[in-house]
């Protein structure tokens, strides 16, 4: 009994001294052990191998391999065709997720339901149909080599390509928001005698900045890495359309491993950067979402 | 309040819709631009898929099908989807435990890093595992010699390179389902006496079953139509270690262009089924958090 009054106050004081907070729910350490094992196992030690085998080659060798002429061509290409896809996601999505979030027609369900195609549908089967579809004997591409555009084995056909595979990450982080907008902002803007143009680029369009530019990042970010749907419609040819992606690919078949990962080096910086420029776009999105409502 | 005023018709001021709506040709003209878009960028592609495929007839489709090297090809890719798909999913029901159940340093580290592989090239998360096992030019090339084992251009090399790839879906769908129920659920449980494991089965996985099944069958879509990654570790040899999409892209490459769309059009109807289940789940998610 003394021994329990005793330690009663000291416990008291113990508590905020002690780092680890309690835990009610079990299962911490199993499920934390787990989680932290695997993702160093699978992913921390094989990333980690691209950074250690490049800074094993010595910066002279690193730099000749990621600044030859054929690698710089290839990044011209994958960022600048990349970037030309987003931005035609960015605008076309917008219209489809304010289509899809605010009018009601008929086969809406469907069309939603399609916009997902290009996360479910594998790369390289998309990669043929889309060469099957706009080549010059294709159902589209008869009409674009009639016009004198070279839809396939171009520089368009890696356009499309990453237009297709891009194309839900607009809308699907535009149509969340869209729906919680609070109609008595426009009505408000209305009765102030706003058109509806006006009403939607001073009031609609600033709420749906942030997330915009979240979707265009999202989508550029997954198509500066994609392979599988652009080698087949590109023609590969080197300094036109060859990808970097391809770049590593072909290094490796040819067992250049230094050039190989050189170069995966330098994609996956751009990566990391990426991912990083879209969490904070993303909380930006989460604080704007905050300060409307 | 101010929402049930603004809300209020009066008769004096007609058509009031049409002030937080556009002109009916805005209206018509956006809509037409989305279905169009869509139909050139979507449909049309899911379509010529099929054309493609059936283009020589059911025979030739059947025939194909029936191949010896795609029967194979088939069978490895559910063989690594068999493998690769239940480890991710008891990551994903760890992850989501210990990130949404319980509060620790570093979290939002740890959130990121489950995002990685989404935003690591395809070609990438395939090198990495030719940099470790590769016998002629792999970290671990004389050991892998030694012991006479091939992790390359080999089965393990094709399940690491997916589970790396499809790591974060299982996670990521059951991380903001989780987040939002909260564990007001464990508690009562755990006071009323059950363990952890008879919690965790018996109260928070009937609460997230529909978010973990779509997690599952996003997981599964990805793990059998996986390309880039596949393609580099696995040496591509007929019959051996030739994937469904690898084996897609031989075909396709001996300007065999119907047996190609006949197998892609097995994994098109995977992606269309998996799409048709996404939508079911979302329409039970959305009456679950109605009733």
């Amino acid at each position: 009994m003394t021994t329990h009054t005793s330690s009663a106050p000291e416990f008291i004081h113990a508590k905020p001294r002690k780092r680890r907070p309690h835990r009610v729910i079990p299962g911490f350490g199993l499920s934390m052990g787990i989680t932290v094992t695997y993702l160093t196992l699978i992913v921390l030690i094989p990333l980690s191998a691209v950074f250690i085998r490049s800074s094993g080659m010595g910066w002279e060798a690193f730099w000749a391999a990621i600044s030859s002429r054929q690698v710089v061509a290839s990044y011209k290409v994958t960022f600048g065709i990349a970037f030309l896809a987003a931005l035609t996601n960015a605008v076309f999505g917008l219209v489809v997720a304010w289509v899809l979030s605010r009018y009601r027609f008929p086969g809406k369900k469907i069309i939603d339901a399609l916009v997902d195609l290009p996360f479910a549908l594998p790369t390289a089967v998309a990669g043929i149909a889309l060469t099957a579809l706009y080549s010059r004997t294709g159902w589209i591409g008869k009409y674009f080599y009639a016009a004198g555009i070279e839809t396939t084995y171009s520089q368009v056909g890696i356009f499309i390509a990453l237009t297709f595979i891009g194309f839900p990450f607009v809308v699907r982080t535009l149509q969340p928001v869209i729906e919680s907008l609070d109609a008595d902002v426009e009505e408000a803007a209305a009765s102030l005698g706003a058109n509806r143009f006006q009403t939607f680029f001073q009031i609609i369009f600033p709420a749906l900045l942030p997330a915009l530019v979240t979707g265009f990042a999202l989508a550029f970010a997954r198509a500066i890495g994609e392979y599988g749907s652009v080698i087949f419609i590109s023609g590969n040819r080197p300094l036109v359309t060859e990808i970097t992606p391809l770049i590593i690919v072909k290094s490796l078949e040819s067992y250049r491993f230094p050039q190989a990962t050189a170069v995966a080096c330098v994609m996956l910086v751009a990566s990391f950067i990426l991912l990083l420029i879209i969490n904070l776009l993303q909380r930006w999105s989460e604080s704007v979402g905050k300060a409307r409502t | 309040m101010a929402g049930v005023i603004s809300r209020k018709r009066y008769d004096n001021v007609p058509r009031t819709d049409s002030a937080i709506s556009e002109p009916l040709w805005v209206r018509w003209l956006l809509t037409s631009i989305a279905i169009g878009f869509l139909t050139l960028f979507l449909l049309i592609p899911l379509v010529v898929v099929f054309h493609e495929a059936f283009k020589k007839g059911w025979e030739v489709y059947l025939a194909s099908l029936q191949d010896a090297d795609a029967v194979s090809a088939i069978q490895l890719t559910l063989t690594v989807a068999a493998i690769s798909v239940p480890l991710n999913i008891i990551f994903g029901l760890a992850a989501a435990w210990a990130i949404t159940k319980h509060s620790f340093k570093g979290k939002s580290f740890l959130v990121t890093l489950l995002d990685l592989p989404f935003a690591v090239s395809p070609v990438i998360a395939g090198l990495v595992f030719v940099l470790l096992f590769s016998t002629t030019h792999g970290w671990f090339a004389p050991f892998l010699r030694e012991h006479d084992l091939q992790v390359i251009f080999a089965l393990p090399g094709i399940v690491l390179a997916t589970i790396l790839i499809t790591l974060p879906f299982v996670a990521r769908e059951l991380i903001p389902i989780m987040e939002a129920q909260g564990k007001d659920e464990e508690y009562a449980a755990l006071t009323l006496g059950a363990g952890g494991w008879r919690t965790f089965l018996s109260v928070t996985l009937p609460n997230v079953k529909w978010g973990l099944f779509y997690g599952i069958i996003l997981c599964n879509a990805r793990a059998m139509g996986e390309f880039g990654a596949v393609s580099v570790v696995s040496g591509n040899i007929k019959g051996k270690t030739s994937t469904m999409p690898l084996y897609i892209e031989t075909l396709y490459m001996e300007y065999n262009g119907s047996a190609a769309f006949a197998l892609a059009s097995l994994l098109t109807l995977l992606a269309v089924f998996t799409l048709i289940l996404k939508n079911f789940i979302e329409w039970r998610l959305s009456k679950n958090a109605h009733s």
